[in-house]
């Protein structure tokens, strides 16, 4: 019955790729430990969607790139292109498999901060990257996050040292453009105490072929530490986007995710902070735009551990055509996490009959001394908007526009990175225009 | 500009299969205000509703025409952008869409493409009517109708309707919920467009409000349709007097609109539902 009762591939496979890219012995030996895991492991169980019905067989095989040499080039795979010739930018580009392009500014060099592929950064930042690896996402969660473990490829690296602060967001393109070769990104954040990093990806896709993107993110938000990761993800048709996103937040310090799912393929992705420090907080704003038949589940979540601890998560999303999405909101507070605040908001606009949207806040709380709440709708455009739109001669498609665009706003306009909002306008447009 | 000519014909009006409009007739030429009043639930707001196109509304005979054009063939945006608009009791509060942002799209909607107000020009504008009505500038800024007042919502309206500049304007109970002052700052905007150019039909039930907007033509509606018709004087008899003297002239006991089975009647003093 589930697709994936065999494995797309073996430990003769994993030993070869890890041999190849010349990791060090301990990262063989999780990727190996990771897919005897991924062989006992089960899918994760998601609210309401049969996962095991997607794609979820076409996982591909390690290629090598070829790093890229000139500007021009960078441009021609990543469509566009990064403010290199700045000297304060900071970009790097994982083209399928491999990173194929990395740049660090000098003065964020000269002050100790690393910004590189993972295998790069585990050969030569062993001591930086060991600790934190598969710490916040294990490998022995579920099926997917064991099977990324054996797999990942290319990735990210950046450590962020004590007390530096950077001002310019480093910039990550990951492009899938052969759906043969495994697009399995892993991006592992280190800021270390009162430091504080903006990091901003873009994540795209060529090819009508069928593909998984296996992606992790781990973030390690160390006392102090002030974290903003803004990621697009803009992932075509034929692609299964199976994403977990996780942040490890220490006293005082503070995580902002900026999500825009802007797939057109099926997609399952999980945004979590764990508030484990006193007075650590978390800040989450998701929109989604849902066209044609793609199925969606996505969920936020925070996880409240120490005192104090905030949370404020806001998910807009809007379901066109057939497109269907349960969208989770979990607060969960634990025994000890006096005075910690939660407060989540899921809304769906749906925009024809076929759509469906599922907004399911969810609150578990197990202390007495916190604040929580949440509020969660989902409905189709209010036909009296319309009206009164047209009234004032507005046409019916321009009123549509205006109130679907009016639903997103209040998180789009909150985003802090003026570029980052005028991007994802773009895509809402684009998605929102056929 | 040529004046208005707005033509009303034997129009019924049903919602839901309760004819509520039985057979309306009224010609209003530009430069003419017209009062409407009536006791509650006699269609007066349905009339409103059923010029402008509303969905709920369903049309079941009757012409109505702008210049000779038809209206009743015309969509909602249609109508507006030929000239017609309508003042809403119960304006729409729409999260996200600025009110700046939805009166430029109104303006920009008359202009060709290619062709749309400068956005300095626009916000001059904006600032100086505004001003005229004494709204706080940041209302501009604000969420359309987004917990405005009762009061601030009727200014907006006659924002939009300085704006817009149509050539049959309908203002539906534009008095209900407003205080003196308002009433008088509304007044005053809705006198600073009378115009050759424009024609004004005035739905209300007091006649306060006309005390500040002079009309030129009263007509009572009852059971859905119009029973008697008049100069100013009429709405002053209708002051001193109620409505129960026309009630005897036209030999009507049960002034309402609709099916009687239809108990429900809007009270007075309640507000009615936000969307």
């Amino acid at each position: 019955m589930s697709v994936l009762t065999v494995l797309p591939v073996d430990s003769d496979y994993v030993r070869n790729m890890s041999n190849t890219l010349g990791e060090p012995a301990w990262v063989t030996e999780l990727r190996l430990a990771a897919l005897e895991s991924a062989a006992k492991l089960d899918l994760p169980k998601l609210e309401k969607t049969r996962i095991d019905r997607w794609n979820l067989g076409s996982y591909g095989k390690y290629k090598a790139e070829n790093r890229v040499a000139s500007t021009a080039e960078l441009q021609s795979i990543i469509g566009v292109l990064p403010e290199e010739e700045q000297p304060g930018t900071s970009v790097l580009v994982q083209r399928n498999s491999s990173v194929v392009y990395t740049k660090l500014a000098e003065d964020l060099a000269a002050k100790g901060v690393v910004f590189t592929d993972l295998h790069t950064a585990m050969r030569d930042h062993e001591k930086l990257v060991r600790p934190y690896f598969l710490t916040a996402v294990g490998y022995e969660e579920n099926r997917f996050t064991a099977l990324h473990a054996a797999i990942w490829n290319g990735g990210v690296f950046v450590y962020v040292p004590r007390g530096v602060v950077i001002d310019v967001p480093l910039q990550a393109y990951l492009h899938s453009d052969d759906p043969e070769a495994t697009f399995a990104p892993h991006i592992v954040i280190v800021a270390e105490d009162n430091s504080k990093v903006t990091y901003v990806d873009n994540r795209t896709s060529a090819g009508d072929d069928k593909l998984i993107h296996s992606a992790v993110v781990e973030i390690f938000a160390k006392p102090g530490a002030h974290v903003r990761f803004a990621s697009i993800h803009n992932l075509g048709e034929s692609v299964t986007d199976l994403c977990y996103r996780r942040a490890v937040v220490d006293n005082d310090a503070s995580i902002e995710w900026i999500v825009g799912e802007m797939n057109h393929g099926d997609s399952m992705t999980d945004t979590s902070s764990v508030l484990r420090g006193g007075g650590s907080s978390s800040d989450a704003k998701v929109i989604n735009v849902g066209t044609k038949k793609q199925r969606l589940n996505l969920t936020t979540r925070a996880v409240h551990i120490g005192r104090n601890s905030k949370s404020q998560m806001l998910t807009r999303a809007v379901m066109k055509d057939e497109a269907s999405a349960i969208i989770n909101g979990i607060t969960k507070i634990e025994k000890g996490a006096t005075g910690a605040f939660g407060e989540q908001t899921e809304k769906v606009l749906m925009l024809s009959p076929k759509a469906r949207g599922d907004a399911n806040p969810m609150l578990l709380i197990d202390e007495d001394e916190v604040m929580a709440g949440h509020a969660a709708s989902a409905g189709q455009v209010n036909p009296e908007h319309i009206h009164y739109l047209m009234s004032r001669g507005i046409t019916k498609e321009a009123a549509e526009k205006l109130i679907i665009y009016g639903f997103l706003a209040p998180i789009v306009s909150e985003i802090p990175i003026e570029s980052l909002e005028e991007q994802l306008q773009q895509l809402v447009e684009r998605k929102l225009g056929s | 500009m040529t004046k208005p000519h707005f033509v009303i014909e034997g129009l019924r009006s049903s919602i839901e299969g309760k004819e509520i409009l039985t057979g309306i007739n009224l010609e209003i030429k530009g430069g003419e205000v017209h009062a409407i009043m009536g006791p509650n639930g006699t269609g007066k707001s349905t009339l409103a509703s059923s010029l402008m196109g509303h969905p709920k509304y369903e049309i079941t005979a009757g012409n109505v025409t702008l210049d000779g054009e038809d209206i009743l063939e015309m969509a909602v945006d249609e109508r507006a952008r030929a000239g017609l608009f309508l003042a809403m009791q119960y304006p729409s509060e729409i999260t996200g869409v600025t009110n700046a942002d939805f009166m430029r799209s109104a303006i920009n909607s008359r202009r060709e493409e290619g062709n749309e107000i400068s956005l300095i020009r626009f916000i001059r504008q904006l600032e100086a009517k505004m001003k005229e009505l004494e709204m706080n500038p940041e209302f501009a800024h604000r969420y359309l109708n987004e917990g405005f007042s009762g009061g601030e919502k009727k200014r907006n309206e006659i924002l939009q309707m300085m704006l817009l500049e149509p050539r049959i304007v309908i203002l539906d109970e534009i008095d209900s919920g407003l205080d003196i002052d308002a009433m008088k700052v509304v007044a005053a905007g809705v006198n600073s467009m009378r115009s050759e150019e424009r024609g004004f039909l005035i739905i209300t039930h007091y006649q306060r409000l006309l005390d500040y907007i002079k009309p030129d033509f009263v007509h009572v509606i009852m059971q859905g349709r119009i029973v008697k018709s008049g100069g100013p004087e009429l709405a002053e008899r209708l002051e001193a007097e109620g409505y129960d003297w026309v009630k005897e002239e036209v030999g009507i006991e049960d002034e309402t609109a609709g099916p009687k089975e239809e108990e429900f009647k809007m009270p007075m003093n309640t507000r009615g539902p936000k969307y």
